[in-house]
C-alpha cells in the first residue's frame, strides 16, 4: 500500500500503480502472472473523474485483461476483496489482484461537497445537511440506548492512534488521552474532532490465488474462509440507528461459511471499520464479537489492546492510519493477512491464527465481512 | 520501519504542481413520481401525508407508492399529524461545507405520529436551548406562512416542543 | 402488478432542480508534473521503458505492460503525423461555430503516443498521414497545461 494523506502528488493511476508494484514485489510475481483484476473505488465524486475505474484500468494493472470495478462507499476496502474471491472460487481466475484507490484531494471545497448527491434530493437536501450530522446522530442514539459515555468511547481513539505509531503509513498517529479527546473542538455534537477519521488520498493492492496453485506461490499462505455482505435501506430515519443489523447479517453469513460459532472465543484478531471511534464499538457488536452495549465495557478492560484477548484495529485503524474509503483494504483485509501471516512487524498479535475484517458504507446501510485462517 | 511510496502535498504545495481546475457545472431535474408528488402538493397546504400498506399494516412516512418489506402496491393516503417524537439529534457547529459556524444549528430525526414505529424525517429543532434537546421530546411542526410555501420540505421551517411537554 | 391508484391530474406531478456542488483541482502526478513543467518551456518530453522499448507520450510512470517504474525520459522532436481527424461544425452546447474547426490525434515522431489536439489546417487540406508541428504560445503565456501547445500546422 502507499501512505495515507490529505493530499498525495501522485495521480489516481499512479498510486495503484505504487500499491500493486509492492504487491507484486512481496509475493514475488509479475504482472503477466495475473490474470484478473478487480478494481475497489467508492464513489466517482471524490477524485472527480466520471467511470473512475476504467480511468485507473493500466495503473491497476489492468490492460487488456479480465477487469471489474466494485464499489459499495466504504464498504469497498473488504467488498473488493470479496469481489476477487467471487473470481477465484467460481474458477474463472487463478490469480486474482485487487487494487484499491481513493483520491479524496481533488474535490473543493472540501470532500465533504462531494457527498452531497449521496442525500435524497427532496426530503434531505434542502435542508444542507453535513455528512457528520448523521453520523452524530448515529453515535447519539447508541450512546442514549446503552447509556455509554463520551469518555469510555473516547478510549478507542486514543488506542487507535497509538497503534498507528507503528504503521509505515499512517498519516495521524499519536499519543493521546481522553481529555485530548474531550477537549478537541466539538463538530456535531456528540461528535467532537479527535473522534473522527479525516480525509485521505491513498491505494493499496492485494492478490489472491486458487487454491491448487498457491503452493507454487508461497508456503505460507492466508486463507479466506468466509464472505458476507449485507445492506440496508437508504431510508435511515426508518430505522432504529443503535444496532448495525446489515453487518450482523453480514457477519453470520461469513462465520457460517467459516465453521464460526463463538466469535469471541475463535477470533485472534479483528479489524472492523473505524471511521469514528463509537463506529469500532458499533461494528464490534454488529461482527457479534460480543452483546450489545458491551463493546465499550471490553474496550476499558483493555481486552481490544494489542495483548488482549481480542485485539481490536491493531493496524491503528482509519482513525490512526486515514480514511481512503476504499484504500483502506490496506488497514482491514490487508492488515489481517499480515498478522495472520506474521508479517505485522510491531504491530504483531502472538498467534494470531483466526481474523475478521468488516467494512461499513453508503449511507449507514452496507456492511461486508470477511474470515480468514491461516 | 520501512517505508511506503507516496509523495504527500501542503495545501499550498498544490496549487504550485501543475494541475487543472475544473467545475463540471452540471444540473438536474429528478422525477419526483407518484408519492413524493403528493407529498410536496400536500406540504403546500400545511399537511403531511403518509401511505399505507393493507397487507402488513404500516403507516409509511414519508409516503411510498410500494411496501418494500410485502414487496407490493401501498394501498391508501393517510394524514397524519405535525407532531412527533424525536428519535436522535445532533448539535453541528458545522455548515453543508464543512466551514464552522458560530450558532449551532439543532438537527435530528422527529419520528411522526400516527405512523408506524421509526417513521421520521429529518428536520431542524428551533424555540428551544441545545441542552432541551433530548431524546423523547414530543415536538410539532412550525410552518412558512402560506403564501410563501413552495412544495418542499422547507415549508416546515423547523420542530419546537409541543406545549405542555419537556 | 402497478400502482392501484390511476393517474387522473398529470399536472400534480412534480420534478426536482438541484445541482453538483463540488468542484475540483486534478495534480498532474509525478510524471506529469514534469512534463507539464517542460512543456511550459517548449519541449516535449516521453518516458521509454527499458524492457519493451515502449515510448509513453504524454509519459507515464510506469510501463502499462511490463509494470515496471520508467525512469528513462527523452526529449521528443516536434514532428508528427495526423493519425485521425475530425471537423467539428458545433460546440459543447451544440450551438454552431461560426468556422468548422479541425481536431485531430497527432502520432508524434519516435513515440507509441502523441496528442489530441486542434489543427490550424483549412479542413479541406487536411488528410490522414500528412505532417504537421505544433506551434506553442508565448513563453509568457504559457501555464504548464495541455493548452501551452495553441496548435498543430503543417
Amino acid at each position: 500500500m502507499t501512505i495515507f494523506s490529505r493530499r498525495l502528488k501522485e495521480t489516481g493511476k499512479e498510486m495503484c500503480f505504487e500499491a500493486v508494484r509492492a504487491a507484486l514485489d512481496e509475493a514475488g510475481l509479475e504482472l503477466k502472472d495475473i490474470d484478473t483484476v478487480v478494481c475497489g473505488t467508492a464513489p466517482d465524486a471524490f477524485d472527480g473523474i466520471h467511470m473512475k475505474g476504467e480511468n485507473l484500468l493500466d495503473g491497476c494493472g489492468g490492460s487488456k485483461k479480465t477487469y471489474m470495478r466494485v464499489f459499495t462507499g466504504g464498504g469497498t476496502g473488504v467488498l473488493a476483496p470479496i469481489a476477487g474471491w467471487w473470481h477465484v472460487a467460481s474458477g474463472v481466475s487463478d490469480v486474482c489482484l485487487v487494487v484499491c484507490e481513493e483520491k479524496m484531494s481533488s474535490c473543493f471545497p472540501h470532500p465533504q461537497s462531494a457527498f452531497g448527491h449521496i442525500w435524497d434530493p427532496i426530503l434531505d437536501r434542502p435542508l444542507r445537511p453535513n455528512l457528520v450530522w448523521i453520523f452524530a446522530m448515529e453515535m447519539n442514539r447508541y450512546m442514549h440506548v446503552h447509556n455509554i459515555s463520551k469518555e469510555d468511547i473516547a478510549l478507542v481513539s486514543v488506542k487507535n492512534k497509538k497503534n498507528a505509531l507503528d504503521h509505515p503509513s499512517a498519516q495521524l498517529a499519536a499519543n493521546i488521552t481522553v481529555d485530548d479527546v474531550l477537549n478537541s473542538e466539538v463538530m456535531a455534537w456528540p461528535v467532537q474532532r479527535l473522534d473522527i477519521s479525516p480525509p485521505s488520498d491513498g491505494a493499496a493492492a492485494l492478490i489472491l490465488v486458487a487454491e491448487d496453485k498457491v503452493s507454487s506461490i508461497t508456503d505460507n499462505p492466508v486463507w479466506v474462509e468466509g464472505v458476507g455482505w449485507c445492506i440496508d435501506s437508504t431510508m435511515w430515519t426508518n430505522r432504529d440507528l443503535y444496532f448495525p443489523q446489515y453487518v450482523a447479517k453480514a457477519a453470520k453469513m461469513a462465520y457460517r461459511m467459516a465453521g464460526i460459532h463463538n466469535p469471541f472465543k475463535e477470533i485472534d484478531v479483528a479489524e472492523p471499520y473505524d471511521p469514528f471511534d463509537y463506529k469500532e464499538l458499533h461494528h464490534m457488536e454488529g461482527l457479534l464479537l460480543c452483546k450489545k452495549g458491551e463493546a465499550a465495557r471490553l474496550t476499558r478492560e483493555g481486552v481490544t489492546e494489542r495483548d488482549g484477548d481480542l485485539p481490536t484495529c491493531p493496524s491503528g485503524g482509519l482513525l490512526g492510519v486515514g480514511n481512503p474509503i476504499a484504500a483502506t483494504m490496506g488497514i482491514k483485509a490487508g492488515e489481517i493477512y499480515w498478522q495472520l501471516a506474521g508479517k505485522a512487524g510491531k504491530r504483531q498479535v502472538p498467534d494470531a491464527r483466526t481474523g475478521v475484517c468488516q467494512a461499513w458504507g453508503d449511507l449507514m446501510q452496507y456492511g461486508s465481512v470477511m474470515v480468514m485462517r491461516s | 520501519m520501512e517505508k511506503y511510496p507516496g509523495k504527500p502535498l501542503s495545501s499550498k504545495e498544490m496549487e504550485e504542481v501543475t494541475h487543472e481546475k475544473w467545475d463540471p457545472a452540471v444540473k438536474y431535474a429528478w422525477s419526483c413520481g407518484e408519492a413524493m408528488s403528493r407529498f410536496l402538493n400536500e406540504l403546500k397546504k400545511g399537511k403531511l401525508v403518509g401511505r399505507k400498506c393493507h397487507k402488513c399494516r404500516r403507516v409509511i412516512f414519508p409516503p411510498k407508492m410500494f411496501c418494500e418489506t410485502c414487496f407490493r402496491p401501498t394501498d391508501e393516503w393517510v394524514y397524519l399529524p405535525d407532531t412527533g417524537t424525536v428519535m436522535t439529534y445532533s448539535v453541528s457547529y458545522l455548515d453543508m461545507d464543512a466551514n464552522r459556524i458560530e450558532e449551532p444549528i439543532l438537527v435530528g430525526v422527529i419520528a411522526i405520529d400516527g405512523a408506524s414505529e421509526n417513521m421520521g424525517i429529518m428536520h431542524y429543532f428551533e424555540e428551544m436551548k441545545p441542552e432541551d434537546l433530548t431524546f423523547g421530546l414530543k415536538v410539532k411542526a412550525v410552518w412558512k406562512p402560506e403564501k410563501e410555501r413552495t412544495g418542499a420540505v422547507t415549508d416546515i421551517k423547523y420542530f419546537k416542543p409541543l406545549e405542555g411537554s419537556k | 402488478m402497478t400502482f392501484v391508484d390511476r393517474i387522473e391530474r398529470p399536472e400534480d406531478f412534480r420534478h426536482w432542480v438541484g445541482d453538483m456542488e463540488a468542484q475540483y483541482v486534478y495534480t498532474s502526478g509525478i510524471a506529469g508534473d514534469k512534463f507539464f513543467t517542460e512543456l511550459k518551456k517548449g519541449k516535449i518530453l516521453a518516458t521509454k521503458c527499458a524492457k519493451c522499448g515502449k515510448v509513453f507520450l504524454p509519459p507515464r510512470m510506469y510501463c502499462e505492460d511490463c509494470f515496471c517504474e520508467l525512469t528513462e525520459w527523452i526529449e521528443v522532436p516536434n514532428k508528427g503525423i495526423v493519425e485521425t481527424f475530425t471537423v467539428v461544425h458545433v460546440d459543447r452546447d451544440e450551438n454552431p461555430l461560426e468556422t468548422p474547426e479541425v481536431r485531430a490525434f497527432i502520432r508524434m515522431e519516435g513515440t507509441d503516443g502523441g496528442f489530441v489536439h486542434k489543427l490550424n489546417i483549412p479542413p479541406e487540406s487536411v488528410e490522414i498521414g500528412i505532417p504537421v508541428k505544433a506551434v506553442f504560445k508565448k513563453e509568457k503565456e504559457r501555464e504548464g497545461r495541455i493548452t501551452d501547445i495553441q496548435y498543430f500546422v503543417k
